[in-house]
């Protein structure tokens, strides 16, 4: 007979911990064909499994081989014969054309070429991730804690059943049945054992009438006594106890500011909104406890939720100081400063109205970047300004506006974007670990 | 005639152990086959591709190696590119074997009589698998190995671990024993046997010998050999040539820590462990196909599957020993399954119903009539060697249309060597023979020196077999790996025939 065993519920990812191994193994060039893959990608693309492929190069498993083409001479047996005899003389391929088939490949997984395999959602966006953060972000506000986790707290005795520990009542159950001398089932069994026997015999005489007394009599006295002494009493119960402990953390907020105005082109808002959904991945994996403020402006700012942020249309004149006003009442509505550790990026075409990119810096200089950790600016231009614009000093009359904010502000950056593939290594420079340490 | 014991394709639990039964009462009753009881565990397709990555077994240390085949895997899977094994079989006490959930209840039997039966009947016979694995203990040495690894990654950092499965990875190939040993004399029947040599040196020495014109000059040519001498002496204590690297390391070499020769004797018992199967491809497939076949087909003799489900397994069955011509775009060396199969259903044929070519071939059995004892006794004594060298017959040969070519790396031609006809039956099956031989595919490397008196060289050398060299490609790469693990320089020679 067999012994069937179903092992399909079992846990699955057996596997997992040697392909940590090997990821971390392989993973500089992981990272490098992880970013060249990412160059062409949309962001929603981003997020899906995808093969990627690297070279053998840290992941080459060494064997001794033989090379049979170098010299010596060997057999070879080949099935399917149609017209050779024996004498027959075959040419050989030259070097690199087709060989190696047959015999000589069954070494077996051996691989010369680049080794392709999936890289799962979690592990690229880990990956790309990796040495990114938020800069200066400080944990100022350590009063007002909402986070509690369980911990464990030793034993009580009162509690849900759920949470019984058994090897301990169980410890104590004996321990108390050892000292109350509680009989034993087996010692009472014997003695009825011995009563059963003597009435068994012949017709019991004085002295063996009198024994069976006794016997009964004991046994009527430990009966009650294992009653008295029972096996298991609430005195032994111990219950697994846990207390909620606050954990620390830091609160945080990212403004997300996006002008949507007409003179942003389909082409620059794809390119802004790619470039904040990058933002908000990233976000929301590194940082679970963040607010994110989405705010988008054209004439006029307001305040909106993440899908509208993203999806909808909208189309107007363009004043950006709007967004910045708008933001800095929001900050004072719901993020008193010294509480919250504050982050803005905005993204725009550098035009506004005119007159409009001074009130902004007033904007910034007095009211904003006192309070923010960071402020990142995007300017999305299209190929043709990138040419014109090639130097930093050089652009629109927002560009040239941020520039003297930069200046001022040491934790405030500005980029520029003008094709999808400047999305990610702007990303990166923007978030980069070292960018953090040189600013703070 | 009975009923019949299934209808459709869908399986549960009660089905599939009725399956069981029927199929154990044939294999058990008229193959009379001698198996471990069967473990059999039903498993879904990741569980399986976790099975492939750790060499097909349940419990494995952790290597980054494993996640490189499970990654590789996975992708192929997913792709659609390669379809996953039926099942998977451990040579162990009980013969577990994994079956796919995704199987038919007509596969699923295919597989029982595969696996359970065929391979495991193999696996309890064989004297390679009897000499050299312990099938009762694997399981547990498994579980052992993966607890101690993961407690050296613990103790000593798990980078400090992985070099040394690195290199000792490098020279599983390397780390296997081919020759059984005589046992080791102890220490007590050491001393017992040094004591003899002085007692038999001290009665038949005579002094007169000493006197001899000459043995002056032995005596200061003695003082300058000591250094020789010694180093022959260690030699010997070394065992030396030693063909296993893994082994010898693992005792000799002056830098490795306890820990760190333990997992080398980690890698070196699960390289042996693997060592038979290495050698037996064709038989062990072969026989678990020809036990199914048998058992499948007699099933259906008995009127206990339908006629749907053996037109299944026929499709199955003939995918699986299909083997394609040399210049087919599917061919892929010989198919061990379809070699195997063809032998061994030759040897039933010439045993029931030889003709006189047979009898001339096989006179042993030819015609005899009693193929379960002839194959039974195969797959308890031979190896694909010497079960090729034995057993393969002119119709086999024929039947696949066998040739032999020979390459000799300095002619620009391939010269066809032997053929399917009288001339060359017998060559040709000589150099199939030679092709199953692992050590004419494996290079021969020994160590032949270690220079503890003075830089503490080690020297490897490569036998050629038939002047094949090794390849440049990986070489110096092992190499390294092996410096790693004795602490000194290494050298390789490859002396010319």
């Amino acid at each position: 007979m067999a012994n069937f065993i179903d092992r399909r519920l079992n846990p699955k990812g057996k596997s997992l911990a040697n392909r940590q191994r090997f990821i971390r193994r392989a993973r500089a060039e992981i990272k490098e064909a992880v970013q060249k893959s990412l160059k062409d990608r949309t962001v929603s693309d981003f997020a899906k499994n995808q093969k990627i492929s690297i070279p053998t190069k840290s992941t080459k498993e060494p064997r001794f081989r033989l090379d049979p083409a170098a010299g010596g001479e060997h057999d070879r047996v080949l099935p399917g014969n149609k017209d050779f005899v024996e004498g027959d003389q075959i040419k050989k391929p030259r070097q690199g054309d087709g060989q190696g088939r047959g015999k000589d490949a069954s070494t077996g997984g051996e691989f010369d070429d680049d080794f392709s395999f999936t890289l799962s959602q979690d592990e690229i966006l880990d990956i790309f991730f990796e040495d990114l953060e938020l800069p200066n972000l400080i944990k100022t506000a350590l009063k007002e804690i909402k986070v509690y986790s369980w911990r464990r707290a030793g034993m009580t005795t009162s509690g849900s059943p759920n949470q019984i520990n058994l090897v301990r009542t169980m410890r104590n159950s004996f321990g108390r049945r050892l000292a109350m001398r509680r009989p034993k089932e087996e010692e009472i069994e014997a003695m009825r054992q011995r009563v059963t026997e003597l009435r068994c015999g012949a017709t019991p005489d004085a002295d063996k009438r009198q024994l069976i007394a006794e016997l009964e009599e004991e046994i009527a006295r430990l009966e009650h006594r294992r009653k008295w002494v029972p096996f298991l009493d609430p005195v032994d119960v111990r219950f697994n106890a846990f207390v909620q402990e606050p954990v620390p953390t830091s609160q945080a907020v990212m403004f997300c500011l996006m002008d949507v105005s007409g003179s942003m082109g389909e082409r620059e808002k794809d390119l802004a909104k790619r470039f904040f959904m990058l933002l908000h991945l990233f976000l929301r994996r590194r940082y679970e406890r963040l607010d994110i403020v989405f705010i988008r402006h054209t004439h006029d700012a307001q305040e909106v939720d993440e899908h509208t942020f993203f999806y909808s249309r909208q189309s107007g004149g363009t004043i950006v100081s709007t967004a910045l006003e708008e933001m800095k009442k929001i900050v004072a509505e719901r993020y008193a400063t010294g509480e919250w550790n504050i982050y803005a990026a905005q993204a725009s075409d550098g035009y506004t109205q005119t007159g409009d990119a001074s009130r902004c810096v007033d904007l910034l200089n007095q009211d904003l970047m006192p309070m923010c950790q960071y402020y990142a600016y995007i300017e999305i231009l299209d190929e043709r300004e990138m040419e014109v614009f090639s130097s930093e000093e050089s652009g629109a009359e927002l560009w040239r506006a941020y520039r003297t904010v930069a200046k001022q502000w040491k934790n405030f950056a500005t980029k520029r974007i003008a094709k999808p593939q400047d999305i990610f290594p702007v990303f990166r420079e923007l978030f980069a670990k070292e960018n953090a340490e040189a600013s703070a | 005639m009975s009923e019949l014991l299934f209808d459709g394709a869908e399986w549960d639990f009660a089905l599939l152990q009725r399956v069981f039964s029927a199929i154990e009462d044939i294999a058990l009753n008229d193959l009379k086959l001698d198996t471990y009881p069967n473990q059999i565990e039903i498993i879904a397709s990741e569980q399986m591709l976790d099975a492939y990555s750790a060499h097909g077994m349940p419990l494995m240390y952790h290597h980054w190696s494993f996640g490189k085949i499970f990654a590789r895997e996975e992708t192929m899977y997913q792709k659609g590119w390669q379809a996953l094994a039926y099942e998977i079989v451990i040579n162990s006490n009980p013969c577990i074997a994994y079956l796919m959930e995704e199987n038919t209840l007509t596969m699923q039997s295919l597989v029982m009589a595969h696996a359970c039966f065929g391979h495991n009947h193999f696996f309890k016979n064989n004297y390679l698998f009897r000499q050299w694995t312990n099938a009762e203990a694997i399981l547990d040495y498994l579980a052992f190995s993966k607890k101690y690894v993961a407690a050296c990654e613990e103790k000593y950092g798990t980078e400090q671990v992985e070099l040394i499965l690195d290199s000792a990875h490098a020279l599983m190939e390397q780390g296997v024993f081919r020759y059984r040993r005589p046992p080791r004399p102890s220490r007590a029947q050491r001393e017992e046997r040094l004591r003899k040599r002085r007692q038999y040196e001290e009665e038949s020495f005579n002094d007169i010998w000493r006197t001899l014109p000459g043995a002056a000059r032995d005596m200061s040519a003695d003082l300058a050999s000591v250094d020789e001498d010694e180093i022959v002496g260690l030699h010997a204590q070394m065992n030396l040539p030693e063909e296993n690297l893994i082994y010898f390391l693992e005792k000799h070499s002056p830098v490795l820590k306890n820990w760190q020769r333990e997992i080398l004797r980690i890698v070196r018992n699960v390289a042996q462990y693997f060592y038979p199967q290495m050698q037996t491809k064709v038989m062990n497939e072969g026989c678990a196909t020809f036990v199914h076949h048998y058992i499948m087909n007699a099933l259906y003799d008995r009127g206990q599957i339908g006629a749907g489900s053996m037109l299944e397994f026929m499709h199955s069955h003939s995918s699986v020993v299909m083997q394609p011509g040399f210049d087919d775009s599917r061919y892929y060396g010989i198919n061990p399954y379809a070699l195997g199969f063809a032998m061994m259903s030759d040897i039933k044929r010439v045993s029931e119903a030889p003709t006189p070519e047979d009898r001339d071939w096989f006179p042993e059995f030819a015609g005899k009539g009693d193929w379960r004892d002839v194959l039974k006794h195969a797959w308890a004594n031979y190896r694909d060697e010497s079960f090729i060298q034995q057993f393969l017959s002119p119709k086999v040969m024929r039947d696949l249309k066998l040739f032999a070519v020979r390459d000799n790396a300095e002619d620009p031609v391939y010269t066809v060597a032997a053929i399917h006809n009288d001339a060359g039956y017998r060559k040709l099956r000589t150099s199939l023979a030679r092709l199953y031989d692992l050590s004419s595919h494996q290079p021969d490397i020994q160590v032949v020196g270690a220079n503890l008196a003075g830089d503490r060289t080690l020297t490897l050398r490569h036998n050629r077999h038939r002047g094949i060299p090794l390849a440049q490609a990986n070489k110096d790469a092992v190499l390294k790996h092996i410096r790693r693990l004795w602490g000194y320089s290494v050298e390789l020679e490859e002396p010319e025939n």
